[in-house]
């Protein structure tokens, strides 16, 4: 799956950018969302809910395709049939000091991808990462929505 | 030049300290650990290296990144530390990540309520909407 979006603009025109990549995302997950009411008539809520979350994950992952290291991460992640997990917990054990110097660490540990990536390809491709993020939560919302009215 | 331990471009560790939020998102100052050769001062590329990290990039980065964080607070002193907006980041994107569980979880049991009829309904209604 290709992107639609230009390759050349992408740090001047990050909304452009995105704007072929949601419609994509959008139909992918929708497809994705389909196919997984058709199939699990019988199966748990919980199990329903694992396959719709990977959905999400992987309808970011295409729509953003192979031009950015998280998302070649993410797909690499997706095919391996991994287990989809992300670090969600604080630590709070840390001292401040500690703290100031592993945050780029942490980061690190939250984007996939992260621990090959120097702190400025870390800092971009955080900043794709993030909007793909809020798009696709706002894509699920916006289904949410849809369903329950 | 010969340096001292093996540098190379792809590993190197940023620690900046100060990012002024007044205005044009600009670092005052890098500070590079004490290890590395070049002593990184404002303004200044880095020289004789393939991959040059200049700090008009950074700058660029960083606000990027800022402006994608919810804006909670504009300080009145306008500096906010590069930890705390790393700090800021971790903790948008982990929330992000609840999101989609807690989304995840929901559209599970709004599905368990659906028939295939509703389904197409709602695929339909929402690629026209997107």
């Amino acid at each position: 799956m290709e992107s639609k979006s230009s390759t050349t603009g992408n740090r001047d025109n990050p909304n452009r950018n995105l704007h072929g990549s949601k419609t994509m995302m959008a139909s992918h997950f929708l497809r994705a969302l389909f196919r997984i009411q058709q199939t699990s008539t019988s199966s748990s809520s919980a199990g329903r809910s694992r396959r719709i979350r990977r959905a999400a994950y992987a309808s970011m992952a295409y729509s953003a395709g192979t031009r950015r290291a998280w998302s070649r991460a993410l797909l690499r992640k997706l095919r391996s049939r991994a287990r989809l997990r992300f670090p969600r917990r604080l630590s709070r054990a840390a001292t401040p000091q500690r703290r100031d110097m592993d945050q780029a660490q942490v980061l690190r540990k939250l984007v996939p991808g992260g621990p090959s990536m120097d702190d400025c390809k870390l800092l971009e491709e955080t900043a794709d990462y993030i909007r793909f993020l809020t798009t696709q939560v706002r894509l699920m919302q916006t289904v949410m929505d849809s369903i329950s009215s | 030049m010969s340096y001292p331990h093996a540098f190379t471009p792809c590993r190197r560790r940023l620690s900046f300290e100060e990012i002024s939020t007044q205005g044009p998102l600009s670092i005052s100052y890098i500070a590079l650990p004490p290890s590395l050769p070049h002593h990184f001062e404002a303004g200044r590329k880095m020289s004789s290296r393939r991959s040059r990290i200049s700090e008009e990039e950074i700058n660029e980065l960083v606000s990027k990144l800022q402006s994608l964080l919810p804006e909670a607070r504009r300080r009145g002193s306008g500096r906010a530390s590069a930890s705390k907006l790393l700090k800021e980041t971790c903790n948008y994107i982990r929330k992000l990540n609840r999101e989609v569980d807690d989304l995840s979880n929901r559209l599970s049991a709004l599905m368990a309520t659906m028939d295939s009829d509703s389904a197409e309904a709602d695929i339909i209604r929402s690629l026209l909407r997107s």
